[in-house]
């Protein structure tokens, strides 16, 4: 038998083993319910859910390719690639996610300490402990590194002073990821990477109601909150290198990750040709009755599936190296303006039944997508806004200069 | 970038160091001053042959390597990136095609090595008017013996003036705007009846008008099935506008090049330009659509080497996107370049030019789009 023989042998017997698992595991009430896990309405709580989480958190495929020495998967990225294909041939999903999984365990596996990481990544891998992310200042949006939260050495502990804003589902969290501000006299030099337990005494959140009518985001106010000493991630002075990092995460899993990046909000899970055909409807060839309509959707359309070939070829081209590179800024920009336009033209195409908020007179359908329309403006400003990523590209790839 | 082989890496290389060496864009300049009629340089075409690549679709049997499109659009890459004008699309790609789709064994046999060694140059005639329309072939072709005559006219074909071997799509039945009645002929270039005429176009290739006054050709001289033209026609059509669009993205990526060089050493207000922000975001946005382009590109090129059932969507949606890109990027080069970008001297106005004559072949991004909408059923 040859190598590549014997690693075809190999990924059949683990399909199968994967497919056998799957087939006594997932509950079929969850069917295509992947979605759930996208909701901005804090995390799911049904039985059925709850049997599937844990089965999967046991399993460790919740995080496929995490080590197994703290319960994750340990999986290839090609054992991976299989085992989301028989999840997706069954219509399951994986519901452990969030920003544990998303941003901030791959960052504490890149710089944690051995005790953190055995500390902090079992519960990400098991989707029990529910993770926020502490960057945002009122005064420090695109200029992060003007952060003023304090965080004072007091010998024994952290204490930590100051306000963060857009911390996403804080109200749910049990652990905020934290940059905080540890030297006054140094801008970028001054920040520290800071773990808080959302359950100390001084932490107070306020849900912030946005234009969706959602409160996906949150203040969080720290008032002389005591932090242990062991919670600070990488050395004093040296979080911002982390932070980044986390960042280019982040960005990755806003472009590239199917329904990321606000690619795909609201309700409405058809492709746009068919919604259009819905509602404007069609001549006697079967072609759109609005031709300018027509000619915008298929820029749409064509700028999908151009987004999706690159989503593709960077996964080709990584094949084995799962780090994000440069290509992640260009997905950030690129998936979120797809996402926008989605969005635009779904509203467009539904004429005044895009015009709901609530009640009789609009289908569930109509609801969600109005709602995902305006939550969708969130894509271009969060995870460093689009003009931010145009920087980024532009001196990191590019290798323009800063102004003087 | 595609992940290569490497035979094709191999290739890629070969190309991009050959054509910086023997053909630069000052080569394509002097052709353009010399007062070329061909549109091309003769002795680089030979150079091209030897290396194999007038026969990169060709297979081994036929005198070729059978590389297949990806191969063939590393090499129109980095041609593409120098402007260099050859008949690579006429030649290696469209009437390369359209024989292996439906050409007969002996057609094959007395064609495509001669295709392969660079000793003729073969095209597609399909456009009669001043806009691509592969449905809306008027062309005549009507028995005569045991062969056809052929009446009607055929416009802007590429290398049409100095081909050996011209395929025509004529019609045998029916008006124009229908699909049936289409066939292809395989007809010589010095066919009597047949008058040429080279234009002098904005770009400076070889394209010619034809003109067909009672040309006979005998029976053998189809290509396919009489009446089965329409089908050919459209597979040949849309593996050229897939190679095309890789020339027309090596094109788009040197013009971007260079603009981005002249951003970081072009002075004023004591600062080099591409330090204003109002420049990087414009240069972000390229280089995002130039690797978006790159993957409907690749994508059309892969699915071709796979026969893939949606070869013509992704041959549409390469043509569009990179249609469009080719304008975006030499207009921001002129524009990005200032004043010198407006000289003849400066290569930025023979990217601007290329652009229009390269989306305008084998039908432009609007006529693509529209395509791919009514191939998606809306």
């Amino acid at each position: 038998m040859s190598a590549a023989e014997k690693i075809d042998t190999e990924m059949e017997a683990f399909r199968a083993q994967a497919h056998d698992w799957l087939e006594k595991n997932f509950p079929p009430s969850l069917k295509g319910k992947g979605g759930m896990m996208m909701g901005e309405g804090g995390p799911e709580t049904s039985a059925d859910f709850a049997k599937w989480k844990k089965a999967m958190a046991e399993k460790g495929w919740g995080v496929p390719t995490w080590p197994r020495e703290y319960g994750a998967g340990g999986l290839s990225q090609a054992q991976t690639r299989v085992l989301q294909q028989e999840m997706n041939r069954i219509g399951a999903f994986n519901p452990i996610g969030g920003m544990g999984v998303m941003m901030f365990g791959p960052t504490l596996l890149e710089f944690g300490s051995d005790e953190q990481k055995r500390k902090h990544v079992p519960g990400i891998v098991k989707g029990e402990v529910w993770w926020c992310q502490g960057y945002s200042e009122p005064g420090a949006g695109s200029d992060l590194a003007s952060l003023r939260t304090q965080c004072i050495d007091k010998g024994d502990h952290f204490l930590v002073n100051g306000q963060k804003i857009w911390t996403s589902g804080a109200q749910y969290a049990d652990m905020c990821f934290c940059l905080v501000r540890t030297d006054n006299t140094k801008k970028h030099e001054g920040i520290s990477f800071l773990l808080i337990d959302m359950k100390s005494p001084g932490v107070e959140v306020r849900p912030i109601k946005l234009i969706s009518g959602n409160s996906p985001f949150c203040e969080t106010f720290f008032t002389d909150v005591k932090v242990p000493k062991e919670n600070l991630m990488g050395p004093l002075n040296g979080g911002w290198t982390i932070g980044k990092r986390l960042l280019q995460f982040e960005r990755a899993g806003l472009g590239g990750a199917p329904g990321g990046g606000g690619l795909n909000r609201g309700g409405e899970t058809r492709s746009l040709d068919q919604v259009a055909k819905h509602y404007v409807g069609a001549d006697d060839q079967g072609r759109l009755a609005d031709a300018d309509l027509r000619a915008r959707v298929t820029n749409h359309l064509m700028d999908m599936r151009a987004f999706m070939l690159t989503a593709q070829r960077s996964m080709a081209e990584a094949k084995g190296n799962a780090s994000p590179g440069f290509t992640t800024s260009i997905m950030k920009n690129a998936g979120s303006r797809i996402g926008q336009e989605r969005a635009e033209l779904l509203i467009e195409i539904m004429g005044n039944q895009g015009l709901g908020w609530d009640g009789a007179g609009f289908t569930a359908n109509e609801l969600e997508t109005v709602r995902g329309w305006l939550g969708g403006k969130a894509t271009t400003i969060y995870g460093g806004s689009a003009e931010i990523q145009n920087n980024i590209i532009s001196k990191r790839v590019l290798g323009l200069l800063d102004h003087q | 970038m595609a992940v290569l082989s490497e035979e094709q890496t191999m290739i890629r290389d070969g190309a991009k160091s050959w054509v910086q060496e023997k053909s630069p864009v000052t080569a394509f300049r002097k052709m353009r001053d010399s007062g070329n009629e061909d549109g091309f340089d003769r002795a680089a075409w030979k150079e091209m042959a030897e290396m194999g690549w007038a026969g990169i679709l060709i297979p081994e049997e036929f005198g070729g390597t059978g590389l297949g499109y990806l191969t063939l659009g590393l090499v129109l890459e980095e041609t593409g990136r120098t402007l260099t004008a050859s008949p690579l699309i006429s030649t290696a790609l469209t009437a390369t095609t359209a024989l292996l789709l439906g050409g007969s064994d002996a057609q094959k046999k007395k064609y495509l090595p001669q295709i392969a060694e660079g000793n003729l140059i073969a095209t597609l005639a399909v456009d009669e008017g001043p806009h691509h329309a592969p449905d809306k072939i008027a062309l005549k072709a009507e028995k005569s013996g045991s062969g056809f005559r052929l009446n009607g006219k055929k416009n802007f074909v590429l290398d049409g003036g100095t081909a050996g071997l011209i395929i025509v799509a004529a019609r045998t039945s029916g008006k124009p705007g229908d699909k049936s009645g289409v066939t292809l002929f395989l007809v010589d270039g010095k066919a009597s009846g047949l008058s040429r005429e080279k234009l002098k176009t904005v770009d400076s290739r070889g394209v010619a008008n034809l003109t067909f006054n009672n040309v006979e050709v005998g029976a053998d001289a189809v290509l396919g099935s009489v009446e089965g033209g329409h089908d050919i026609l459209e597979a040949t059509l849309d593996r050229a506008r897939a190679g095309l669009t890789a020339e027309m993205l090596g094109q788009a990526m040197q013009s971007f090049d260079i603009t981005l060089e002249y951003l970081k050493t072009r002075v004023q207000f004591g600062q080099v330009i591409g330090s204003f922000q109002a420049l990087q975001h414009r240069a972000a946005k390229m280089f995002t659509d130039l690797e978006l382009a790159r993957s409907c590109v690749e994508g059309a090129l892969q699915a071709i080497d796979k026969d893939a059932n949606d070869v013509a969507q992704l041959a549409s949606l390469a043509k569009a996107k990179v249609g469009d890109l080719v304008h975006l990027v030499s207009n921001e080069m002129v524009q990005m370049h200032g004043g010198i970008g407006m000289t003849d001297a400066h290569d930025a106005g023979l990217y601007l030019k290329r652009a229009r004559a390269q989306e305008a072949t084998f039908g432009g991004s609007s006529y693509h789009r529209d395509r791919y909408a009514t191939l998606l059923g809306y």
